[in-house]
């Protein structure tokens, strides 16, 4: 027995032929655990969706094994694969009533009429429509559609749930709804969710993992705390929440920026040019001359409500931004064109591999 | 809703109304006309050159389903050669549109699935024959299909026959000439159809466990059924009502109502007996698509 529910290894797809062929994905592996939210997240193109297409079993790939409890599955058609699909556009049967829908997987699994019954109704609790068990699906709101592909794909007892994008076409209270709702159905089943999204606070939110991906290949696997604190590169860093970058060059103990400020950064070796990165809410704020402060001006503070953005310049020239908490009057006290000191939270700075 | 709106709504209706009543005159006398005539002459008694005699008569109806005994005046039989060419009809029609459905719906599948810029070329030439005189399409097929056509000189050289079939002057020449000329009607409004249908419904079954078949069973079938039915009424309807095709292909033998009708005008001179038929192919057609809509309808609604 194996603990991954999913295993991808080496999956490599490439769609058009020859030297036209585009690598949608290069020599992607990964584990997904049973029972986890794991999310893969990236921006549009980056090969996220194909996985996921060839997990349920659309796409074969070019070259790799894709496994499911361990066994082997690359080859198998999707109404072989104990694996369902939530698709971004819903793909809800137009034809069919909501509990048609719902019932409509079981049914081809050629369950008894009762059992797809008890069945149907029971997932119709679970995503509070049973008032609508009747009706067309044309007849319902984004966010009810959006809750009978749920149900429908759940109603099998997967033991993979595929979600593309799934929140991507509700506006943005409904979206954060969801999100909670599914996290409930998650937690409920037990089942693997796999979800694609390109939101980052959606995948940051909701997910024990989080695989980062771009240009085809997974960047990163981690916990969300993982991904966020400890980018690897510079893409992951960038891609996840807002970051400062900082020019560096390798000194005994840490990093030395372009102001020439020594940067101590814990468990780090190396020489020549690298990149600091810190993120926003991570840059402290001080009276110029303060011990260890790195002078800076002020060039610009942005009121965004809970925090307030200051745009800070070092002596080279290097833009910082601090995030600071609002204080209840709004009013942070700085001005443009102040000189200010600067502190980096000790041990939040990175120094990126690439 | 409030009365000034209500007063304002019906006066909307009535315009519109006014407003398309030369249409609806001219409607009304084109399409009732002449089965009001009809009508009436299917209740006159034949007269001796062709035309009516203006004095009332059941002969036309009666003669549809039975036939004096020339011998024996007042005894009367069933008219078998009558019922065998109604019977043929709606055969050969049920066949054509059944073959047409087979035909069509992958063709009009094709060219739905085929890239947005290359479909209007498909369904252009889907349409040519439409360019072309139906009598000139039917003598064509006849000289595929005659004795010494392409078909039996490709079988006969390749060896899998040894005299050549004949095709030509039977229900199988009919039949294969109605499909030829009424597919275009079959392939257009499936096309319409397939057209609308949301390729992904296909990924979803599929992912819900339906094999390949229930995915046309239960997603597909049902999803297009208002193009099969329109299709099968476009084909059908035209079929059981066909003159050029089952003249030429057919021979003097193998007529179908159509022809059995145009012989009463014509040599025949038998014009009341010729309207009764084209009435009571008139209900046959009705009728037949009555049974066809309601049971197509009562499937849909069982899903």
């Amino acid at each position: 027995m194996t603990d991954s529910a999913i295993e991808a290894r080496n999956v490599v797809k490439a769609f058009g032929q020859g030297g036209a062929a585009v690598r949608a994905l290069d020599d992607v592996s990964v584990q997904i655990r049973k029972g986890e939210f794991f999310t893969l997240l990236g921006p549009s193109g980056c090969g996220k969706t194909t996985l996921l297409r060839l997990i349920a079993g659309f796409e074969m790939p070019t070259d790799g094994t894709i496994l499911l409890d361990g066994a082997d599955i690359t080859y198998l058609p999707p109404n072989k694969r104990p694996v369902n699909t939530v698709f971004q556009s819903y793909a809800l049967f137009p034809h069919l009533t909501v509990a048609q829908n719902i019932g409509f997987g079981l049914q081809m699994l050629g369950r008894p009429a009762a059992e797809v019954r008890a069945r149907t109704d029971a997932m119709l609790a679970l995503v509070q429509l049973e008032a609508m068990a009747g009706r067309k699906t044309s007849q319902l709101s984004g966010g009810q559609q959006q809750r009978v592909a749920l149900a429908r794909a759940l109603a099998p007892q997967p033991k993979v749930l595929l979600l593309d994008e799934p929140l991507s076409a509700l506006d943005y209270k409904l979206r954060k709804d969801m999100q909670i709702e599914l996290k409930r159905l998650q937690l409920e089943t037990g089942i693997t969710f796999v979800f694609v999204t390109h939101d980052q606070e959606e995948a940051l939110t909701m997910s024990d993992r989080v695989g980062v991906m771009s240009a085809g290949k997974l960047q990163q696997v981690g916990t969300p705390r993982e991904i966020y604190t400890a980018p690897r590169n510079r893409f992951v860093a960038s891609f996840i929440g807002e970051t400062n970058f900082l020019p560096a060059v390798h000194v005994p103990g840490g990093v030395r920026i372009g102001c020439g400020a020594v940067i101590e950064v814990l468990g780090v070796a190396g020489a020549g040019a690298t990149t600091l990165t810190i993120r926003p809410e991570q840059v402290r704020i001080s009276d110029l001359g303060a011990a260890g402060a790195i002078a800076a001006q002020v060039t610009n503070l942005v009121y965004f409500g809970t925090d307030t953005h200051c745009y800070l310049s070092l002596a080279d020239g290097a833009q910082v931004i601090a995030r600071l908490q609002s204080p209840s009057n709004g009013e942070v006290g700085l001005t443009q064109g102040q000189q200010v000191g600067l502190h980096f939270v000790p041990g939040a700075a990175q120094v990126l591999a690439d | 809703m409030s009365t000034a709106e209500t007063i304002r709504e019906k006066a909307s209706v009535r315009t519109a109304w006014y407003l398309s009543a030369p249409a609806l005159i001219v409607l009304t006398f084109a399409a009732c006309g002449p089965l009001l005539i009809m009508l009436v002459y299917s209740f006159l008694a034949p007269g001796q050159y062709g035309n009516v005699e203006w004095a009332f008569s059941l002969k036309g109806w009666q003669s549809i389903l039975l036939s004096e005994d020339i011998f024996d005046p007042g005894v009367y039989l069933w008219a078998d050669a009558h019922l065998s060419i109604f019977w043929r009809s709606v055969k050969l029609s049920v066949l054509t549109t059944l073959l047409t459905l087979a035909i069509g719906f992958p063709t009009a599948w094709f060219i739905a699935t085929r890239p947005p810029k290359s479909r209007p070329l498909w369904l252009f030439l889907i349409t040519i024959p439409f360019w072309t005189n139906l009598l000139i399409r039917t003598v064509a097929i006849f000289d595929v299909i005659r004795n010494e056509g392409v078909v039996n000189t490709l079988l006969l050289s390749a060896g899998v026959i040894s005299a050549p079939l004949q095709i030509t002057y039977t229900d199988t020449a009919v039949f294969i000439g109605m499909a030829y000329v009424y597919l275009p009607l079959m392939v257009l409004p499936l096309f319409a159809a397939i057209d609308r249908f949301d390729m992904r419904l296909i990924e979803a079954a599929y992912d819900l466990y339906a094999s390949r078949m229930a995915v046309l069973r239960r997603v597909i079938l049902p999803i297009v059924r208002p193009g099969i039915i329109a299709g099968s009424i476009l084909v059908f309807v035209p079929s059981l009502g066909a003159v050029v095709t089952p003249r030429i292909l057919g021979g003097g033998k193998n007529m179908m109502i159509g022809n059995f009708i145009e012989l009463q005008f014509g040599q025949g001179r038998n014009w009341p007996l010729g309207a009764a038929l084209s009435m009571t192919l008139l209900v046959i057609v009705t009728a037949a698509l009555l049974i066809y809509v309601r049971a197509a309808n009562k499937e849909s609604a069982h899903g």
